[in-house]
């Protein structure tokens, strides 16, 4: 057997005997580190157990395995609980996988959670767009544009934050940015937090650039 | 129905209803939620302030340690509306003096909302006795006096002269008591080995005094912490936010963005 293979084994089986929160936390960490796409059945798993710890460390995990875990994270959600699709939500948003879109879309502008409408919102600008086919691209792109826009009304500063990052990704892919930084100057000049004001100028300034 | 106590279950409070329901005795209950939601809905009328100040001195709600939940709401809520109205720092500050600990703590915190710096003398007595006083008190779950609140206040309104004052509780043996001096100092003289001490607290093993280093951090602004802060076992919300506090104080001292304000917002993007 090789070092690799019992290395994997021996954290897996470490994942599954933990006994603490803290234990847990340690394990489904050095589980991610590996990078190992095996790893990815475990760490949906961890999602559901209640352990914000251990799922924060499992949600990077995935993010960092990427595209190969999508479809089985996907394949799960119907039967997640509510915290554990929350915690989906955010690696999904962190891959950026055009699959995971429709359901980024629905959670940033409704998701109950401001920590996953904050994740989605993210997520929404930095989709792989080069992994959708041209013809349906900048259909996919406007989508994200429209519940953006509409995300920067948020109630949470942080959520308006996060829109703000989503839409600066988003107008660098795009030919046509006017929406956007109509939208940016309003909430550099209008916003309520000062924090959301500063990231929309800087927003701007980036796109500004030639 | 004028006059008649009358909060229909799951009906917003009106504005009229919350200062009929302040000002009858009949129903504590009633009278105790409309002391919240005159703060919560930010109402400063001339009319809302007065019914506060009356329920300062109310008698009538007692708990069973014998406290006044009452005044605490009232106290709490004259903290938000109470600027700019004469009587309110005289009365807060006799809350200072009240037998329940809570009302202290919480007219301290208001006192400090207000940025009532005249309360400092009062606040600073308050400290007499020094860490050898400050025990807890038998039998309940705090110290004798809300120290941590009034720290805080000192920190914010105070100045350099209160440094001898403050530093011995340093060394207190409480993480939160030493948190609040360490902040307190830090804010008074604006020396980076007090902010330091909250930064080694990021490291702490209990995630309870982790967040409430965060909090601290991000409440004064201290920005040679921006990195620990980001690195922080903690929750990203958490860290947003202090970091957020980072940002808006850099942001007070200079509206252009500066360097520093775009390493803040750097790390904010990363923790999205």
């Amino acid at each position: 057997m090789s070092t690799t293979q019992t290395t994997f084994d021996t954290r897996l089986q470490a994942v599954n005997e933990a006994d603490s929160a803290q234990g847990l936390l340690d394990a489904v960490e050095a589980l991610a580190e590996l990078n190992d796409t095996r790893a990815v059945p475990t760490l949906i798993q961890v999602l559901g157990f209640n352990n914000p710890g251990a799922a924060v460390a499992a949600v990077e995990g995935l993010i960092q395995i990427g595209v190969p875990a999508v479809s089985p994270i996907l394949k799960k959600l119907d039967g997640y609980n509510y915290g554990a699709r929350a915690w989906a939500i955010r690696a999904l948003a962190g891959i950026g996988d055009p699959r995971g879109q429709s359901l980024l879309l629905e959670a940033a502008a409704n998701d109950f959670s401001l920590s996953v409408r904050r994740a989605a919102a993210r997520g929404l600008g930095t989709i792989r767009w080069q992994d959708i086919s041209a013809d349906k691209r900048s259909d996919a792109m406007l989508r994200s544009q429209t519940t953006l826009l509409q995300v920067t009304q948020d109630d949470e500063w942080v959520v308006r934050y996060a829109s703000v990052v989503g839409l600066e990704a988003l107008a660098l892919e795009l030919p046509e940015i006017a929406p956007i930084t109509q939208r940016l100057c309003q909430l550099r000049d209008q916003d309520d937090t000062m924090a959301v004001q500063a990231r929309a100028q800087w927003a701007l300034e980036k796109l500004e650039k030639p | 129905m004028s006059g008649v106590p009358h909060n229909p279950d799951g009906q917003p409070l009106t504005l009229s209803q919350a200062l009929i329901n302040i000002n009858q005795t009949a129903d504590p209950g009633l009278r105790y939620y409309a002391a919240w939601w005159l703060g919560k809905m930010r109402v400063c009328s001339p009319e809302a302030i007065n019914a506060l100040l009356r329920a300062l001195d109310d008698q009538t709600d007692r708990s069973p340690d014998g406290g006044y939940p009452l005044r605490r709401n009232a106290a709490r809520a004259l903290g938000k509306v109470g600027q700019g109205y004469d009587d309110v720092l005289p009365a807060l500050i006799r809350c200072l003096d009240c037998d329940d600990y809570y009302v202290r703590e919480t007219a301290a915190q208001s006192l400090e909302s207000l940025g009532e710096a005249a309360a400092v003398p009062k606040l600073v007595a308050l400290l007499d006795g020094g860490v050898a006083a400050a025990v807890q008190v038998e039998g309940k779950p705090h110290l004798v006096q809300p120290y941590n609140a009034i720290l805080e206040a000192l920190g914010s309104l105070g100045d350099r002269t209160l440094a001898t004052t403050i530093t011995p509780f340093l060394d207190h043996d409480d993480t939160q008591v030493r948190n609040a001096a360490a902040r307190a100092l830090y804010q008074i003289t604006g020396e980076a080995q007090y902010a330091e001490r909250l930064v080694k607290v990021l490291g702490h093993d209990q995630l309870q005094l982790r967040r409430a280093a965060l909090m601290d951090l991000g409440a004064v602004g201290y920005l040679a912490g921006a990195d620990a802060i980001a690195n922080t076992l903690a929750e990203n919300s958490m860290k947003l936010i202090a970091l957020k506090g980072l940002l808006e104080q850099q942001l007070a001292q200079q509206t252009d963005l500066c360097q520093d304000s775009r390493r803040v917002m750097t790390l904010m993007d990363s923790l999205l």
